[in-house]
């Protein structure tokens, strides 16, 4: 707990830096992973990361040591020239877009790893820093490098504000964006740029080799809890903000975890729990969705079958026994107890102790079966008339589209149609007797 | 007797030889970057292996690694149908966090594991003659050198019993199915090379490395013919070739072996992306200025004659 308060006091000087430094990478990484995995990109992100090694190791030879401007822009020719080269690659050639990445990817960071030992073999003094891009070292980031890496990373926000309605266009629709005189080329060139140096500012902090997740995941997190762009990009700014903290945090307990594996770890958690929990896509959700639905579509055909029988022989009063209900539904005994208690509970049907013993569709639950039974036979008319299909291969199309059809469709479909009477099979469709089309009950 | 030379030259020729070979599938098939996702995903594994076993005996290690491999692609698979989210994206939250996982088991247990995350990175080569293995008291030369020998018959013997179906699969998956050949099956058995292959190979020369030489050889080769059991050769040809050229290098310029191979790789390709008579640069402009100049649409098209 006092670790927790020294903590986030931040008393100690280097813990404002350490988390100023990670939130704003996680911040910018976050927002502009986005257009990444929006624009199937997301690999991409993590080549130039690798290709931005020999850069580094050549501005540290040029300047001699360790020089934040100097190495942001070594790192910043390398991550450009890695980006036209596998655009390069895959326009000019028959050579994949994947096999292009890796292909640039790894030959560049073989570069880097070459210059890399070349420079501990002269024996440069200061160069134990260097070490710390591949795997990054966010604990010794010191004032001056917070102050140029964290500049970098608000000057990339301010764009992606400034011209995020451009960046948008483009990363969903490019043809539209160019038809409507859009500078597509331009717009394209600009999001390499600031993906380039959202990739420069991130890797004194997580390391050239996991630069990748920074920009992929809270982007791919994100995607779970909403549908629009701009709510995505804060979405995924806060969770890369949210793993600079646990990263930073988990560090300064143990000194001798790495920060950066760490912020990884934490947005990959964050990313299953997403997964699982986000309403609407989330895994759970989905889960509930598809068991409602299959109760529901259960149900309905009770009903249906009550109704086949009623129409089989014309008597609106006997009771129903609930074995036959279930043989002509196939459905298990625990399914079946299920949906017939829920028929009773929303007074769909009744049920009689007898002798004979059995169920009987209520008022309304005649009504709710009518139009069930009536949406399938216009949706058979429908696919036998307008669409051609023989009469004898539309009855398993309408056993699913009558659970989906509601009142606005069955009303489209009784105008284009003009209410026949009977259906292709010469049944009579049961219309209401005022004629009002209504949705009833069934929970739809 | 070899000299630790000519050991070191051994490992890189059998390395590249069965990185070529089944990285021609991966290119062809266009999944080139699952050697990049299995090559850094084993990392767990490989800590596990040895945290369990406490020593650097290869075959835990080989099982650890192949476990995590198998995993990779799995979950990859997995998580970009049920999560619905885009297979390369999908590939890179699954590696990236695995890999993450591996540096940190490495900080965690750092006092007991003589391993360390660069050695992953790039490898050493250069120990290799060192890493002897001693057979009831008899030197049977450097250990990789079996591991790696052993996991080249494996390749070579997969792809000749299995060419016919390797070959309908690398071109046309669904014609494969069509036809009822065990699309599942290839597809894994091939995964599974891939995975074995990277390990193997990857104790030796690193991570990165391994990519190199799984992607950059069968692609060049892929600029110069079009027929498989020569892209196959050239693959491997090439592949040789960059593993002798890199390691010249790296002694003439005292750098790591590992980046020189590399770097070697990438001066094949830029060499033949230039030259190739067909597939090149220079080819597809010589072809264009031959064909009627008012047919924009060659100008992104394969020149074929």
């Amino acid at each position: 707990m006092d670790i927790l308060i020294e903590f986030f006091s931040l008393q100690d000087p280097n813990i404002r830096f350490v988390l100023a430094g990670t939130i704003l990478l996680g911040i910018s990484a976050g927002a502009l992973g986005c257009f990444a995995i929006l624009r199937r990109r997301a690999l991409v992100g993590d080549a130039v990361a690798h290709s931005i090694l020999p850069g580094v190791c050549l501005a540290f030879i040029v300047a001699g040591g360790k020089d934040p401007f100097m190495l942001i822009l070594g790192a910043f020719v390398f991550g450009l020239l890695s980006m036209v080269a596998m655009d390069f690659i895959s326009r000019n050639s028959r050579i994949s877009p994947d096999a292009s990445i890796g292909m640039v990817l790894s030959v560049f960071f073989g570069f880097g790893v070459v210059l890399l030992t070349f420079i501990q073999s002269t024996g440069y003094i200061d160069q134990s820093g260097l070490d710390d891009f591949l795997f990054g070292q966010a604990a010794a980031l010191v004032g001056e490098d917070v102050l140029v890496f964290g500049g970098l990373s608000l000057l990339i926000l301010l764009i992606t504000i400034l011209v995020f309605k451009e960046l948008k266009m483009v990363s969903f629709d490019p043809s539209y964006a160019l038809s409507i005189g859009y500078p597509v080329k331009m717009i394209e060139f600009l999001l390499a740029l600031l993906m380039v140096l959202t990739i420069t500012a991130g890797i004194q902090a997580v390391g050239v080799v996991l630069m990748a997740s920074m920009l992929i995941i809270p982007a791919a997190a994100a995607r779970y809890w909403t549908d629009s762009l701009h709510i995505m990009l804060i979405i995924a700014a806060g969770v890369g903000a949210l793993s600079g903290v646990t990263g930073s945090f988990i560090s300064y307990t143990a000194p001798a975890m790495p920060t950066g594996p760490w912020m990884v770890v934490s947005t990959a958690l964050i990313f299953f729990l997403s997964f699982l929990l986000a309403p609407g896509r989330g895994e759970i959700a989905r889960f509930i969705q598809k068991k409602k639905l299959s109760q529901r579509v259960a149900c309905e055909n009770i009903l249906k079958t009550l109704y086949a029988m009623e129409e089989e022989d014309g008597r609106f009063d006997r009771v129903r026994p609930w074995k036959e209900l279930r043989q002509r539904r196939h459905l298990t005994k625990h399914r079946m107890k299920r949906v017939v208690s829920y028929l009773l509970k929303r007074q769909l049907i009744e049920y009689f102790p007898g002798p004979p013993e059995g169920y009987v569709l209520t008022e309304t639950g005649r009504r709710e079966a009518k139009r069930l039974v009536r949406v399938h036979r216009l949706w058979e008319k429908y696919l036998n008339q307008q669409l051609q299909i023989a009469e004898d291969h539309v009855h398993d199309d309408a056993e699913s589209m009558e659970h989906l059809i509601n009142s606005e469709i069955e009303a489209e479909l009784r105008k284009s149609l003009g209410s026949p009477e009977l259906d292709p099979h010469k049944s009579k469709i049961p219309y209401e007797q005022e004629s009002k089309p209504k949705t009833g009950g069934g929970g739809s | 007797m070899i000299t630790s030379t000519g050991w070191i030259l051994i490992t890189g020729i059998l390395v590249a030889s069965s990185c070529a070979l089944v990285g021609t599938f991966l290119v062809m098939r266009k999944m080139s970057l699952m050697g990049d996702a299995i090559s850094h995903a084993v990392l767990p594994g490989i800590v596990i292996a040895f945290l369990l076993t406490a020593s650097r005996n290869t075959f835990p290690m080989l099982v650890g690694a192949g476990f995590f491999g198998l995993l990779t692609v799995w979950l990859t698979e997995e998580l970009s149908k049920k999560g619905r989210i885009f297979h390369d994206a999908s590939m890179g939250i699954v590696f990236t966090t695995l890999f993450a996982i591996g540096v940190i088991l490495i900080s965690l247990f750092t006092g007991n594991i003589d391993l360390d995350q660069e050695c992953v990175l790039y490898g050493e080569i250069a120990y290799v003659p060192w890493d002897l293995w001693i057979w009831r008291g008899v030197n049977m030369g450097p250990r990789p050198v079996w591991i790696l020998g052993m996991v080249l018959l494996v390749n070579i013997t997969f792809i000749t019993l299995m060419y016919k179906e390797l070959k309908t699969y690398s071109f046309s998956p669904q014609m494969a199915a069509t036809l009822g050949l065990p699309v599942g099956l290839i597809h894994y058995g091939l995964m599974g090379m891939v995975s074995f292959t990277t390990i193997a190979s990857f104790e030796s020369v690193g991570a990165i490395l391994v990519v190199a030489l799984l992607i950059v050889p069968p692609a060049t080769a892929y600029l110069l013919t079009d027929r498989l059991h020569r892209l196959l050769l050239l693959a491997v040809l090439l592949g040789v070739l960059s593993a002798v050229g890199g390691y010249y290098l790296a002694l003439w310029i005292n750098s790591s072996i590992a980046g020189a191979i590399a770097v070697v790789n990438g001066l094949q390709f830029t060499l033949v992306f230039v030259l190739s008579p067909r597939y090149g640069l220079l080819g597809r402009w010589l072809a264009g200025r031959n064909i009627s100049r008012t047919d924009s649409g060659m100008i992104n098209q394969p020149a074929s004659k």
